[in-house]
């Protein structure tokens, strides 16, 4: 599947008829909370009209695309993963879904999640877990999972996911697949319910580098509907992806690669790395020392900004409302009690209380000081270097179950992924391999802000060198 | 512990959210996990340091303050779960 090219070896019809059985096929996954079938099949049938009559395509022509289910699409469910949200159906497309359809990609359906994006296992949807390609018994990680999954189980061409913390790149390691997390601002939040809102972000999986940064460029750029979307122009990444490594300065955090990582993944990289400097490049050691406070710094204040956000949620205008409440006040409790799922609640009542009287400055002001000191680290290091490799995840794809009544142990598995967000710079996973365990490896590349081009050139590089 | 079971219900009535007794008590524990975790940052001397809030640097966009048009008001309520036609419609206030 993943090798036909849309008009060239087969009709745009025929490859969505083909995703959509493989779907069907692969149920049990649980990837797709909605599949459009019948949108799929007439978008595929007059591109394929279009393009027989020799008009012009757009850059994304026939490629079909699966939504994680946190983006709007116009006049479709938009569920979050959580009950809440059960019956909503999007008045408006997000940006990001404008921009793949102007350039004729075809959306195949919206993918499972965590609940509002909380989550780094995907078993916290209300609408079930979904399960690893490569391992049923294995989590695909999350918040993204679905998409992630779908990807790597040949369900699409690619997906779009959202990175807060690592729900692009924790999942793309464990389904082993490419995933970026670009740039804070680079892409527009327009139509993405937030989560936290300075640090969210969209970006593409896909079973290529070249995919991966076509779609990128097709989703970035200043949007007027978002403010805080950056005007700047956006690179050739299409193009510029194919333009080598050589003569690249990659740092190598020492703190990324302490107790904990798994012996497998560690000399995996090692490897990638020889690769790196037999090709020209200059491999040097660097020190981001506050790593080890990422996760504190990030919990306490993505669950601050989690439930000023989601204080939206409370049965007036839409989602869930308890039906037996008598008074207003009671209406508001009653429906947030029962729509929504246990994570999200344990984030609301975090971010509550470090946001309430007495505990502000003692949690919330420390974590938006240790941000900076974060972001100085990762500033300073690429007065050095042009990007840095790190593991993506300390292990591979961990067990169903293993990890869901532990809040702090799952928290601790974005270890190196939350202080891209807390920085705000972009990063990617590449797969480099699988374990004795049959269970892909994943490579974290870190990049300067609005940088995203290196990351796609080590990926390409990487990718053509296996 | 480092979070009592009054403070859990404070914050509970803050979030706006009604606990069970059993979610209390497991929130409690958890709650207090983390936050002793989140002590770690103590460690850290941070008392010149610049607090940041935004990851990119950002202005305020301003616009001209012209009238555009909207979604529809059925547009607006469709997704709402009681509406008499025109507003949203909620339990009584008091």
């Amino acid at each position: 599947m993943s090798k036909l090219k849309a008009f060239k070896d087969a009709s745009c019809e025929s490859i969505v008829s083909e995703y959509l059985s493989r779907i069907e096929a692969k149920k049990e996954l649980n990837t797709f909370l909605q599949v459009y079938q019948e949108e799929a099949l007439e978008r595929a049938r007059s591109l394929d009209k279009k393009n027989e009559a020799g008009d012009k395509v757009g850059k994304l022509a026939g490629m079909v695309v699966a939504v994680k289910d946190v983006i709007a699409l116009q006049l479709n469910p938009l569920t979050c993963g959580s009950k809440i949200l059960e019956n909503f159906n999007s008045v408006y497309n997000a940006t990001v879904v404008d921009l793949l359809l102007k350039e004729d990609a075809i959306i195949i359906g919206k993918t499972n999640c965590d609940e509002f994006a909380m989550g780094s296992s995907n078993e916290n949807s209300a609408f079930g877990k979904v399960l690893n390609p490569n391992d049923l018994t294995c989590v695909p990680g999350g918040s993204s999972g679905g998409s992630a999954a779908a990807v790597a189980a040949d369900l699409c061409d690619t997906a779009l996911g959202t990175d807060t913390g690592g729900s692009i790149r924790q999942p793309a390691a464990f389904c082993g697949v490419f995933g970026i997390k670009p740039t804070y601002g680079r892409v527009s939040r327009y139509g993405l319910v937030a989560f936290a809102s300075s640090f969210d972000t969209i970006g593409p999986f896909a079973r290529s580098a070249e995919d991966c940064a076509k779609v990128l460029e097709v989703i970035s750029g200043f949007d007027f509907n978002d403010s805080t979307s950056i005007s700047r122009p956006v690179p050739k990444f299409s193009e510029t992806v194919k333009l080598g490594v050589k003569e690249l300065k990659i740092g190598i955090p020492k703190e990324f690669f302490q107790t904990g990582l798994d012996t497998e993944i560690n000399n995996s990289i090692v490897e990638q790395i020889k690769k790196l400097e037999n090709e020209g490049c200059e491999i040097i050691d660097i020190s981001l020392p506050h790593t080890q406070y990422s996760i504190a710094a990030y919990y306490i204040l993505t669950t601050a900004e989690a439930s000023a956000n989601l204080a939206r949620f409370d049965g007036t205008r839409y989602g869930y409302r308890n039906p037996d409440s008598k008074k207003l006040d009671d209406m508001y409790t009653r429906s947030r009690s029962n729509g929504f799922g246990d994570e999200v609640k344990r984030r609301i009542m975090l971010g509550t209380y470090v946001l309430s009287a007495g505990y502000y400055d003692a949690y919330y002001l420390k974590g938006q000081k240790v941000r900076r000191l974060i972001q100085n680290d990762y500033i300073e290091a690429f007065n050095k270097v042009d990007c840095i490799i790190t593991p993506t995840t300390p292990t591979t794809a961990f067990k169903l179950g293993e990890k869901i009544s532990d809040p702090l142990a799952m928290y601790l598995s974005d270890i190196y992924t939350t202080s891209a967000n807390l920085a705000g710079i972009p990063g990617i996973n590449i797969p480099i391999g699988f374990d004795s365990k049959n269970l892909p490896i994943g490579m974290q590349v870190l990049a300067n802000y609005f940088n995203e081009e290196i990351l796609f050139r080590v990926s390409y590089f990487l990718e053509k060198s296996k | 512990m480092k979070v009592s079971l009054e403070e859990v219900r404070h914050i509970a009535k803050l979030a706006k959210l009604k606990l069970k007794e059993d979610e209390e008590r497991k929130f409690r524990n958890e709650l207090s996990q983390i936050l002793e975790y989140m002590d770690k940052l103590n460690e850290l001397d941070t008392v010149n340091i610049e607090p940041l809030s935004h990851p990119v640097p950002v202005e305020n966009v301003f616009r001209e303050d012209e009238l555009k048009p909207s979604i529809p008001r059925e547009e607006a309520l469709k997704n709402a779960p009681d509406t008499n036609g025109e507003f949203f419609k909620v339990p009584k206030v008091i």
